[in-house]
């Protein structure tokens, strides 16, 4: 199939993808384990287990507090040590739940065994409800409870599924290994998510540099209906929700708008693959795999790790944190977060651990706007950065709204491509804060 | 690793720099340069060394003394507009002029705005047009290309293809009669005919303009488009009375069209931000430059174009943003 890809801007960073040929392995379960109750975009699950109980790895430890919410299991066997505010990937001490940890006994009800299950035997309500109770979130990063994409708001009617392949992010390999492993799972997962949408069509978008994913899931589709694969640019931020869409079926999500609006719904083949773990196999999810990578790493490499492992243990995995790391990264170089210690645990979100030299990620030292308009050239959502930059700096809120500040994804192309090394980005998030703070305060 | 660097993202960069660019600029403006120095010879030199050499030195020490700043000399960007402003000077002008030039250029073509980044006016420009009207005689006489390879004030001089046209029209004379007595389209092209320092060489100019393209420094919308209005236009002329307007390819390949357009009107600073402002700039920019020459009384005009043009820059950005996604 043609190569298809965004209409806006977009870059090509040093793709990095140092981990690609080396299969999953399993992480070491540690001996305590931390699991935070805001693992997932939304309110704090809350704990339904208290100090000193025994727990299995895959039982429900704390509960959804609403519908945009999810259920937190135990990644472990062992005794809830604490429940404590533990220092997170935010940079905050927020409430988790801390295991420490005792063989490796799972829930009973817990299919383990490898064999493909691929008959659908539940309806699209028991699908959904499934998926919320093992705690289901967007594991390309956003955690997004996944049971709430799947319920589409009264009057909208989702025409087409489309699966995240494409892993944009420089040196994160977890959903491209994930894709060569666990084809048919994926597979399946996808057919469970258009049971439950009750939709016919579904694409898959992976991003070029991935032949032999693509390949791959080809040569397996036949087997399944409706599911097609569409090879994208390489070209960030083509994992973009919005990009994505447009970039596979032509259309553009409107400003302030969800996907649903324009008939699609988006999910990443890791959510893809918990669901099928969920559905067909009982598991909830309380495993995910990690990227553990860097330039100076010994060895980097993929590692499926229990929810709530601290990073160090990761790091240990691969060989060590070579001795030029300045920063440690939760995610991929351009929309991760800095991680503030190695003893921060992994969550549902964490596609990667990337560190990173001195070299690589010093800031240089900011000079004058050239107006050289590269920055309004590689914005894929079309903004004018410099002027948002601008405008937030004289403060002038109004006028940045209108410039559509909002619609910011803040992937970062602006600050990675500006030649004076203005940081376009960090104004920009600044100045969002301060204006969605004023438009909350408008329609109150 | 004892301790952790925390920002925010994006955590690693493109690598592209200010200096990146602007010696970007001076690597593709070097065919342009050795052309000049091949038709000009020791003129050429003289006048590109003292523009340059003024440029930087004006910069250094306005910054130095009287804004009390960090000097960015470095940054290229002085060095370039000592370059163009060479460019755009015959090249049997006086050192003192010159250095009037360049005092004007950087002074207050840039520094008096707060330096790179914020001059409304492409700096060389206001430093050639200061001196196209403070001196108009010494501005006009143009060194003859190859015989005066070796003499700098007392080179022999010409007038340039487009003053022929002008006088010649005025004259009464048909197009086709004056062209006889012009340089070929060939000769134009590369550079064998009179004219300022390094506007002669549309060849030189041209390898100019796609090494910017290929290094991503410039895209291709302003110096297209700026060519393609000056040819619409003046091919309309031409063809509704073509004894009295001459041919578009005479105009683009005379008077310093073709640097004005690549390497002039592309300045970052004082062009618009958006492509569709890029575009409207360089139709502007072509339809006031053919204005100038076909009605004005200067003999070319994309001088004035590109000022008036960056007078309006500010105006087009506010009104004409680029598309945004959905």
């Amino acid at each position: 199939m043609a190569v298809k890809t965004f209409s806006f801007g977009g870059i090509h960073p040093a793709e990095n993808k140092l981990s690609a040929e080396k299969p999953i392995e399993t992480a070491p379960v540690p001996q305590m384990v931390s699991v935070p109750l805001g693992q997932h975009l939304g309110a704090l699950s809350e704990p339904v287990v208290q100090k000193g109980d025994g727990v299995m790895a895959g039982q429900l430890i704390a509960k959804t507090s609403g519908f945009v919410s999810a259920n937190t299991h135990s990644p472990v066997s062992g005794k809830v040590e604490k429940i404590d505010d533990v220092l997170d990937a935010s940079g905050y001490r927020r409430k988790a739940i801390v295991i420490k940890t005792e063989g490796d006994e799972w829930m009973p009800a817990i299919d383990r065994s490898l064999n493909l299950v691929k008959e659908i035997t539940l309806q699209p309500d028991e699908i959904i409800k499934r998926i919320s109770e093992a705690g289901i979130v967007g594991l390309g990063g956003a955690t997004f409870p996944t049971h709430v994409k799947l319920s589409p708001p009264p009057g909208k009617k989702c025409e087409i599924l489309i699966i995240n392949g494409v892993e944009c992010e420089p040196y994160l390999t977890a959903d491209h290994r994930l894709m060569l492993e666990k084809s048919d799972e994926i597979l399946v997962g996808v057919t469970i998510l258009m049971k439950a949408l009750n939709v016919g069509k579904a694409i898959i978008g992976i991003e070029n540099n991935k032949k032999d994913a693509i390949h791959k899931m080809e040569s397996l589709i036949a087997a399944y209906k409706g599911i097609a694969v569409q090879p994208l640019k390489v070209q960030y931020p083509q994992g973009g929700e919005k990009q994505l869409i447009d970039a596979c079926i032509g259309r553009q999500v409107p400003s302030g708008k969800l996907p649903i609006e324009v008939g699609a719904v988006v999910h990443n083949v890791g959510t893809a693959f918990a669901v099928y773990e969920a559905v067909q196999k009982n598991k909830p999810l309380f495993e995910r795999v990690v990227t553990v990578t860097g330039v100076s790493v010994k060895n980097p490499l993929n590692l499926l790790t229990r929810i709530g492992t601290p990073i160090s243990t990761l790091i240990e995995a691969a060989g060590g944190a070579p001795s030029d790391t300045v920063k440690i990264v939760g995610g991929g170089p351009m929309m991760g977060k800095a991680l503030t210690s190695t003893e921060i645990p992994v969550t549902k979100g964490s596609s990667g651990i990337l560190l990173l030299p001195a070299r690589l990620t010093e800031r240089r030292e900011m000079q004058n706007c050239i107006r050289c308009a590269k920055c309004v050239a590689v914005c894929p959502m079309g903004l004018s950065p410099y002027l948002l930059m601008s405008g937030v700096q004289r403060e002038m809120w109004e006028r940045t709204e209108q410039e559509r500040i909002m619609d910011c994804m803040e992937c970062g192309s602006c600050s990675y491509t500006c030649p004076s090394s203005r940081p376009l980005l960090d104004y920009i998030r600044l100045g969002k804060s301060k204006v969605g703070f004023l438009m909350r305060s408008r329609t109150k | 690793m004892d301790k952790l660097t925390i920002s925010p993202s994006p955590h690693v960069h493109s690598g592209d720099s200010v200096k990146r660019n602007m010696y970007g600029v001076i690597i593709a403006l070097l065919p342009a340069l050795a052309a000049s120095l091949s038709y000009f010879g020791l003129g050429a030199l003289i006048v590109t060394v003292i523009a340059i050499a003024s440029c930087l030195l004006f910069e250094y020490l306005i910054q130095r003394f009287l804004l009390k700043t960090k000097t960015t000399l470095t940054d290229g960007s002085a060095a370039i507009t000592g370059l163009l402003l060479a460019f755009n000077l015959p090249s049997n002008l006086p050192v003192w002029i010159v250095i009037i030039g360049a005092a004007v250029a950087i002074g207050i073509g840039k520094m008096t705005f707060g330096g790179l980044g914020n001059n409304p006016f492409n700096p060389a420009l206001v430093g050639r047009v200061f001196l196209l009207i403070s001196f108009p005689v010494q501005m006009t006489t143009w060194p003859m290309p190859v015989v005066s390879r070796l003499s700098y004030i007392d080179a022999a001089t010409g007038a340039t293809p487009l003053s022929v046209m002008k006088n010649g029209l005025a004259a009464g004379k048909p197009v086709s009669e004056i062209m006889a007595e012009l340089p070929t389209y060939v000769d134009l092209f590369f550079g064998y005919t009179g004219g300022s320092a390094g506007e002669i060489a549309g060849i030189a100019l041209v390898l100019g303009f796609l090494y910017m393209l290929f290094r991503k420094i410039i895209t291709w919308h302003i110096p297209v488009v700026v060519v393609a209005t000056i040819a619409a236009f003046t091919g309309i002329l031409n063809m509704v009375n073509p004894d009295q307007y001459a041919t578009p390819l005479f105009h683009i390949l005379t008077g310093g069209v073709l640097l004005g357009a690549i390497f002039m009107a592309t300045d970052y600073v004082t062009s618009p931000m958006s492509k569709t402002g890029m575009i409207i700039y360089a139709i502007g920019i072509g339809v006031i430059t053919v204005l100038i020459r076909v009605f004005g009384s200067y003999p070319e005009g994309i001088s004035f174009a590109i000022l008036i043009m960056n007078a309006f820059t500010p105006l087009i950005n506010r009104y004409v943003k680029p598309m945004k996604f959905g």
